[in-house]
């Protein structure tokens, strides 16, 4: 069923049961996410797509839209700056360190740090201690640039088993991202390639190819996260 | 009564170090140090890192010589993943030619900002000018063509840099194996021929010219002092290829003595058997020395004077400084040189050099060359690796351990101002018996005349101790009592 609802005062026209995201996107109206992936289920972990609807502060991810709402994007600097902070507090969290991780250029992270014009955290960062595992064949895992959106835990599992490969443990700030490295030691090539991209962040890291893409050759270098995202390329 | 003089800082060097001179009773030299007073800790916070993060995360120890850590770190890389010199495997031509090309470039805009920038200045208005004048804005101020022409030079460096790592400072080219990728025609058409707001090759090569001449004006006019000053021996080291002559990228290391005879001559990756280092209560930077030989028979000099002391000639293919080199090696008559002023002499050569190699490597198709990277797998990973290069201040040294999972457990680099540590300091030492012992009264001049000796190697101390920041320097004057009696403070 089609409906109406107005993105940023833009009367737009969309079919009952999409989400935000998709709408805004389909009107040409970026909205950042660093958990949502197009055609999988919705995660909302990050909150990096907070809009506000109808005045109130939501998910765009896990929102579907409604006939009559009325969403704001871009439009109300508060909710803007809002973001932003979301992405400045995913930064002071983990340990990101850009100059020398090998999915830069390649990270949604900071790929949305620039799109979100982020300089430096107004948060003070945590420096939280956190501990790699690189016990498995294929994959490094580095813990402190997890931002536990899930996808992995989520979206890959175990081609023979359906197992989950990858999980998290603990709760609030002792949680952690886990592998379970004899299920990960039996990734094909191409899966491990997949959870690798399908990382946001520098977190899983595929063990045979590294810094392969030259500076200014790589993914977001080549075309902004923006962009790929409205021509529905995200991903 | 007897003094302590400071300089604190050393300025225009790369770090932060201090000098402390001791005075007797008649104002003659008792003890004069230079003392690294900076500390960074890669070696240790590299370690639990993915081995192939290294070369990426080390190269930022400095902004000067990045390229030279890179290759450092890379040439480690290629021995662990099993593909490197220490299993014999050759790199492939491409691969080769592209990691000679930064690192050539990146000699260029680092010895040009180091003799134009920093040591210039003394050249031309004197170590007793006054210090307004004496630093790049009175060069500017002095010959403005001369500097227009300095800042087009180290611009086409750092393009050729970029060209090649994809970054001005601190890119990514190469990979465990090889590079990531091969020069483009365009990019190297740009080099060669130059573009608006780019100089042009033959511009480069010109220009390198003016600054050798720059250096035989100087020496001609002031002969005497540029040849008495600190004259301190050495032995001499550098990276040597196959025709005993200088390679920058991999060779033996060759030690030669005052009559260039070989000392010592070794394969990199036994360093550890060959080389022991001191360390100093007063100072951050190790004392590194020949074991055979102990710690002062055995301290060594490495950078653009060791080069060219240790180098039998140069390549036909780099006509302009192969001449350059032969009148320079006239000058002491088939002995090494251990005038610490033509280090100055020395690194003008190594620029004209370098524009010259370059030149080579521009008009090599083999640039353009499709196989990048040496394939390997996990059943040939072994896990350690040593790289060594002729960086621009001389004999750089990466050394790192990986277990089987890929992290890095040990990292060791010894840098080339470590390696001068020594030297340096007899330097500092000759410089203050000289210009200040005996002296009554201090002069801002004579403390320069300190500094002068320092910059002459282009130190980097914050390569050398692995720590953060600008370079200034402190030189103390102490009484016998240990007293501080005088200090400069940069």
């Amino acid at each position: 069923m089609s409906i109406k609802l107005t993105i940023d005062g833009k009367e737009v026209h969309a079919r009952s049961g999409e989400n935000i995201i998709d709408v805004a996107s389909q009107n040409g109206v970026y909205i950042p996410s660093l958990c949502y992936v197009k055609g999988k289920p919705c995660l909302g972990t990050c909150r990096t797509c907070s809009v506000k609807v109808n005045g109130r502060v939501m998910a765009a991810c896990t929102m579907p839209v409604a006939d009559g709402m009325e969403i704001e994007v871009n439009d109300d600097a508060e909710i803007v700056d809002m973001r932003k902070a979301l992405v400045e507090l995913l930064f002071s969290e983990g340990n990101h360190n850009c100059p020398s991780c090998e999915k830069s250029g390649r990270c949604e992270l900071q790929a949305t740090g620039y799109e979100v014009d982020m300089m430096v955290s107004r948060f003070p960062y945590r420096f939280t201690p956190r501990v790699v595992d690189h016990a498995s064949k294929t994959v490094f895992l580095q813990r402190d640039r997890c931002i536990f959106c899930q996808r992995c835990v989520d979206m890959v599992r175990d081609e023979r088993t359906g197992k989950k490969i990858f999980s998290i443990k603990g709760r609030g700030t002792h949680s952690s991202i886990e592998i379970d490295a004899e299920l990960a030691n039996d990734m094909t090539p191409q899966q491990v390639r997949y959870a690798s991209d399908l990382c946001p962040v520098g977190c899983i890291i595929d063990k045979t190819q590294g810094y392969d893409d030259p500076i200014g050759q790589r993914k977001f270098e080549i075309k902004s996260i923006k962009d790929r995202a409205l021509e529905k390329e995200h991903r | 009564m007897s003094k302590k003089l400071v300089i604190d800082p050393v300025t225009r060097i790369e770090g932060h170090g201090k000098v402390t001179i001791h005075l007797d009773d008649d104002n003659q030299v008792v003890d004069a140090k230079l003392h690294v007073v900076e500390f960074r800790g890669f070696e240790k916070f590299i370690q639990g890192h993915p081995y192939w993060e290294a070369p990426m995360l080390l190269q930022r120890i400095c902004g000067i010589c990045f390229v030279s850590h890179h290759l450092c770190g890379a040439k480690a890389l290629d021995d662990i993943v099993g593909v490197g010199y220490s299993q014999g495997t050759p790199m492939l031509p491409t691969a080769e030619k592209m990691r000679r090309l930064g690192h050539y470039m990146q000699q260029l805009q680092s010895h040009v900002t180091a003799y134009f920038y920093l040591i210039v200045p003394e050249m031309l208005f004197g170590m007793d000018a006054a210090p307004e004048q004496r630093n790049v804005l009175g060069l500017v101020e002095a010959d403005p063509d001369l500097v227009k022409r300095v800042v087009a030079l180290r611009k086409w460096g750092q393009e050729g840099i970029k060209a090649v790592l994809g970054k001005r400072m601190h890119g990514i080219s190469s990979i465990p194996g090889g590079v990531n990728q091969n020069l483009t025609i365009e990019a190297r058409d740009r080099l060669l021929n130059g573009e608006e707001g780019l100089i042009s090759l033959d511009d480069a090569i010109e220009f390198a010219q003016d600054g050798l001449n720059l250096f035989y004006d100087f020496h001609e006019k002031n002969r005497k002092q540029v040849d008495t000053f600190a004259d301190v021996p050495a032995l001499n080291m550098c990276l040597v290829g196959d025709d005993d002559n200088v390679d920058y990228y991999h060779g033996k290391m060759r030690i030669v003595d005052k009559n260039k005879e070989i000392v010592t001559e070794l394969d990199y990756h036994d360093y550890l058997e060959h080389f022991s280092e001191a360390t100093e209560e007063w100072s951050y930077m190790k004392f590194p020395f020949l074991k055979a030989l102990g710690r002062e028979e055995g301290s060594v000099r490495v950078g653009p004077l060791a080069r060219v002391n240790v180098t039998k000639s140069y390549s036909d293919s780099t006509p302009l400084a192969k001449a350059a080199l032969e009148r320079f090696h006239e000058y002491t008559k088939g002995k090494a040189n251990d005038m610490t002023l033509h280090t100055n002499w020395a690194r003008a050569i190594e620029i004209l050099h370098s524009t010259e190699q370059i030149k080579v490597l521009l008009n090599d198709p083999d640039l353009q060359k499709e196989q990048l990277v040496l394939a390997y797998d996990q059943s040939m990973w072994s896990g350690e690796g040593v790289g060594v290069v002729e960086a621009p201040r001389g004999t750089l040294l990466h050394h790192y351990r990986a277990n089987q999972e890929g992290n890095i457990t040990f990292a060791n680099l010894v840098v080339a101002t470590t390696q001068n540590n020594t030297v340096m300091n007899r330097s500092v030492r000759s410089v203050a018996e000289d210009y200040i012992g005996g002296n009554a009264e201090i002069t801002e001049g004579m403390m320069n005349a300190i500094e002068v000796s320092i910059r002459a190697y282009d130190p980097c101390l914050s390569c050398a101790t692995h720590a953060a920041g600008q370079m200034p320097l402190v030189v103390s004057v102490l009484d016998s009592k240990g007293k501080l009696v005088n200090e400069f403070i940069r």
